[in-house]
């Protein structure tokens, strides 16, 4: 659209929406737009055409129905941390920012639920929940900071999920609002909802289906106690066949990660958590219950860990050291961070048993690229994240790392995986759902969307390919010749 | 002895066929819930003969079978693992099949505390009404490319595909499980049910009935001692009596009345409606013969934040599963119409017009 358009465009629309959330809460100059112009894939920038800031649920219903009514795009933005692309804003399009919705509408112990506003933050929850003894059990590394709306949007999962489940395993209900501005309730008070499971169909719909104004989720009484134990290794694959030897015990642990060496040394540079530097991989064990569960387990775990290969196995003496434990892996993102001017997060998903086929593979990308790559592992449940190293200064390398990225995660779909575990596909991953899905698929998804959305007004171009899409992206794996890095090999 | 066996594509022809002549398909698992739904007139669709597991590896803690495999199979092939489905499917009058466990949606007692078939379910094959197979989730424990088509299938009757392959979360059995007994009228078990929920105890069934509260605490001996003490009571019957419980076949059940489901926010009080009322799930789910209309009944659910649905032995005219709101129903509809565009699938099975 020519510069001129959008200018026009812009003002016309923001009359319209000061008229519903009053002037302040709709930014249209450039420098109060640019601080959205990306979410936490940082990679992709786009400035909106507006950002609306709206305080309640009406509000959020008057805009959908202008927008509606206007046929423009709307993308929903809760904290900003995605890491797909999702909240990534559209030229012409509002961006709609649930931020304002930060209320905890209420804690309900006799129901084990909290009813919350989407903005709220998710470690927000907990610390309501926590006098009575509650909490919410989903805790995404970011939850210092992620809104609840978006962990919805994302499916978000977290370093509990092995035991505890997703976001989608935790809700109770949500109200959502379609692009025409009507307000439905998905699920129910109790443990379901009357005909099909809309708040599944939901979950994880990455804002394309309805944009969420509340949300009813389920809390779980504090464990009585939980224990950790960290494991060295001096090979990954040892202590990717510890996790099976663990899981044979009949023990479901709590939480079940790893990370390697090069994770390993950043996060302890950075947090200081008592790693072990020299290890070629860590394993962090939590078990939690009753006070004589946890004893018996820990126990057991040390044990098979031991028998497993670990060269060493310590359990946290308090909670502090608990803590630290835990501290270390969940800023193992930023810590990474710090080694490496940029770095490029992935989250694919693989059955447990390929993981040592699959990190060889990683490792001999890295060496064809020359880009280093660390990774950190919910290896409980298949979850992968390498992060791939690179500069962004330096011309080409943001792409090599988007190439080297893409084909780990063709791998992971090679090995019977997903591109995505709790990420998100939002624009990031849009090539790779071609690899994953067939057309019949794809054509469904799009069908789906058209029933709650039959403009594609709501976050358009994210999430789904179109099959035009993936026809190109399938002439590029197929014309090798063309590829932008032909010496990385392709499989 | 039937056998392991692959029919999908003569069922995806069958389908096929269907869609064609728009002909209504009955979907038939084992037919051990043939009550539950309004009745579909149609040629049947069996897919009791497409059994068998696909896949199983109990250090990944998934399998995957076909749809029409009976779940006994699958609880022996987990047992011997020392694994379990932790949804405890109901089985109702015979060995159900897990497609249909999953097409029901139903849990058992342990739902509150080991999920839903919607919480363990990974991925799905299903036919479409075009006859046409398609693949969704997967049998990785984690996966959000796309819309979580999956769950969508959970509880939906075979109303949006008829499922052929089902992957799903398998969890390690409880180590040892004891049940208690107490008497205590309603109220005052409601209330114990309520307050034992919100603390870290291993509950893994809290139901109640005829002034007894009956409770199973799972997981490790020690923790399970110290809550027994802690909760007083007498030692209950154990798993026959769960089993009885999860199948309707406790006398409590006998009755041939209409037996109504009310899915609740679990802390409600008695509602009127509640005339006769056994509360399971800690409260979350009760059954109840009630001499209130059917408007009456559902109204007063709503209003307490829950719905109703007529399990059994309803009379021909009343809704089976609680009305929707014009949002919800235009939702449902454009579902249906997207999966099976001719309306051949189960049609007016959860919903008559739908
Ligand atoms: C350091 C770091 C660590 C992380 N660790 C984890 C982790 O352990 N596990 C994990 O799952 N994720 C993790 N993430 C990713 C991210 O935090 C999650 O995806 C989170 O759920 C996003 O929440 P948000 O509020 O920031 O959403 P945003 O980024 O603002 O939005 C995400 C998506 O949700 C949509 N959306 C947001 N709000 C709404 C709404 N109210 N209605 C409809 N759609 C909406 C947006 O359109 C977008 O598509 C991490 C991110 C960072 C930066």
């Amino acid at each position: 659209m020519a510069d001129s358009d959008l200018t026009k465009q812009r003002s016309a629309l923001a009359a319209l929406l000061r008229k519903v959330v009053g002037g302040q809460h709709v930014l249209s100059s450039a420098e109060e737009l640019r601080p959205y112009e990306c979410d936490g894939l940082s990679a992709y920038c786009v400035v909106p055409l507006l950002v609306v800031l709206p305080a309640d649920a009406a509000e959020v219903q008057d805009i959908l129905r202008i927008c509606h009514a206007q046929q423009v795009p709307v993308v929903a933005r809760g904290a900003g941390t995605g890491l797909s692309g999702g909240a990534l804003p559209l030229e012409n399009g509002v961006l709609l920012s649930l931020a304002r919705l930060n209320q905890i509408i209420a804690v309900d112990a006799n129901n084990s639920c909290a009813r919350v506003q989407p903005g709220v933050r998710n470690l927000a929850i907990s610390e309501a929940a926590r006098p009575h003894g509650l909490y919410y059990a989903p805790d995404p590394s970011s939850q210092i900071a992620c809104s609840i709306g978006g962990n919805v949007a994302e499916n978000a999962g977290g370093v509990h999920c092995l035991k505890y489940g997703l976001t989608v395993n935790n809700l109770l209900a949500l109200e959502l609002i379609t692009i025409e501005g009507e307000r439905v309730r998905l699920g129910g008070g109790g443990l379901d909802g009357p005909g099909y499971d809309l708040l599944a169909l939901a979950t994880g719909s990455e804002g394309m289906l309805g944009i969420l104004v509340e949300v009813m989720v389920k809390l779980l009484p504090i464990p009585q106690r939980a224990q950790v134990a960290m494991a060295a290794f001096d090979a990954v694959e040892t202590a990717g066949q510890a996790v099976a030897d663990i899981i044979a015990t009949g023990i479901l642990p709590a939480g079940l990660e790893m990370m390697d060496g090069l994770s390993i040394r950043a996060a302890e540079d950075f947090v200081h958590a008592g790693y072990p530097t020299s290890a070629a991989a860590i394993l962090l064990c939590e078990v939690d219950g009753g006070n004589e569960e946890v004893s018996e387990d820990i126990a057991q775990v040390r044990e098979r860990l031991l028998e497993s290969g670990a060269t060493e196995v310590r359990t946290a003496s308090d909670d502090a050291e608990r803590s630290r434990f835990w501290a270390g892996r969940k800023a193992a993102f930023p810590a990474v961070g710090r080694i490496s001017p940029d770095y490029y997060c992935m989250d694919g998903t693989i059955p447990r048993k390929h993981l040592p086929r699959v990190l060889g593979e990683i490792a001999r990308y890295s060496e064809q690229s020359g880009l280093r790559i660390a990774n950190v592992f919910h290896a409980g449940d298949g979850n992968l994240h390498p992060l791939i190293l690179y500069d962004a200064n330096n011309p080409g390398e943001l792409e090599l790392a988007e190439t080297v990225g893409g084909r780990i995660l063709e791998l992971c779909v090679e090995v019977g995986g997903s591109i995505t575990g709790e990420h998100g596909v939002g624009l990031e991953k849009i090539n790779q759902m071609c690899a994953q899905f067939p057309p019949e698929e794809l054509e469904m998804f799009h069908a789906i969307k058209a029933v709650f959305d039959r403009h594609g007004l709501l976050n358009p171009g994210k999430a789904i390919p179109t099959l035009n899409r993936c026809a190109e992206f399938g002439a590029m794996h197929i014309h090798a010749g063309d590829l932008r890095f032909p010496h990385l090999e392709r499989f | 002895m039937t056998v392991d066996c692959d029919i999908s594509d003569a069922l995806a022809a069958q389908v096929c066929d269907a869609a064609a002549q728009a002909q209504p398909l009955r979907l038939v698992g084992s037919d051990s819930k043939a009550f539950y739904g309004h009745p579909v007139d149609g040629e049947v669709l069996s897919l009791a003969g497409h059994r068998g597991i696909v896949n199983y590896e109990p250090t990944e803690l998934v399998l995957t079978a076909r749809a029409g495999t009976p779940l006994p199979q699958i609880e022996a092939a987990l047992a011997a693992h020392k694994q379990a489905l932790s949804f405890e499917p109901p089985a109702f009058d015979g060995p159900a099949t897990l497609g249909g466990a999953i097409a029901c949606g139903l849990g058992g007692p342990r739902r509150p505390w080991g999920g839903a078939p919607r919480d363990l379910l990974l991925g799905i094959q299903l036919l479409d009404g075009l006859g046409r197979c398609l693949r969704f989730g997967g049998q990785v424990m984690k996966n959000v490319a796309g819309y979580d088509v999956s769950r969508l299938m959970a509880g939906a009757l075979g109303t949006l595909g008829a499922l052929l392959e089902v992957s799903i979360k398998v969890l390690p059995a409880p180590k040892v499980e004891r049940s208690l007994v107490l008497s205590m009228p309603r109220d005052r078990a409601l209330t114990m049910m309520r307050d034992l929920a919100r603390q870290p105890v291993p509950l893994s069934a809290a139901c109640h009935f005829d002034d007894r509260l009956y409770l199973r605490l799972s997981g490790n001996a020690a923790s399970i001692t110290a809550w027994e003490r802690r909760i007083g009571g007498e030692a209950g019957s154990g798993e026959s009596f769960w089993r009885d419980l999860r199948d309707h076949r406790l006398t409590w059940f006998r009755s041939e009345q209409p037996l109504w489901r009310l899915s609740l926010p679990p802390a409600t009080r008695r509602l009127r409606c509640e005339n006769d009322v056994l509360t399971d799930w800690a409260g979350a789910q009760r059954w109840v013969y009630s001499d209130y209309s059917a408007t009456e009944l559902r109204d007063e659910v709503a209003q307490a934040g829950g719905h109703a649905s007529l399990f059994r032995y309803g009379d021909a005219e009343t809704p089976v599963f609680h009305p929707l709101d014009p949002v919800r129903e235009r939702l449902h509809r454009g579902l249906k119409h997207t999966f099976d565009p001719h309306g051949i699938l189960n049609p007016g099975r959860q919903y008559r017009s739908i």
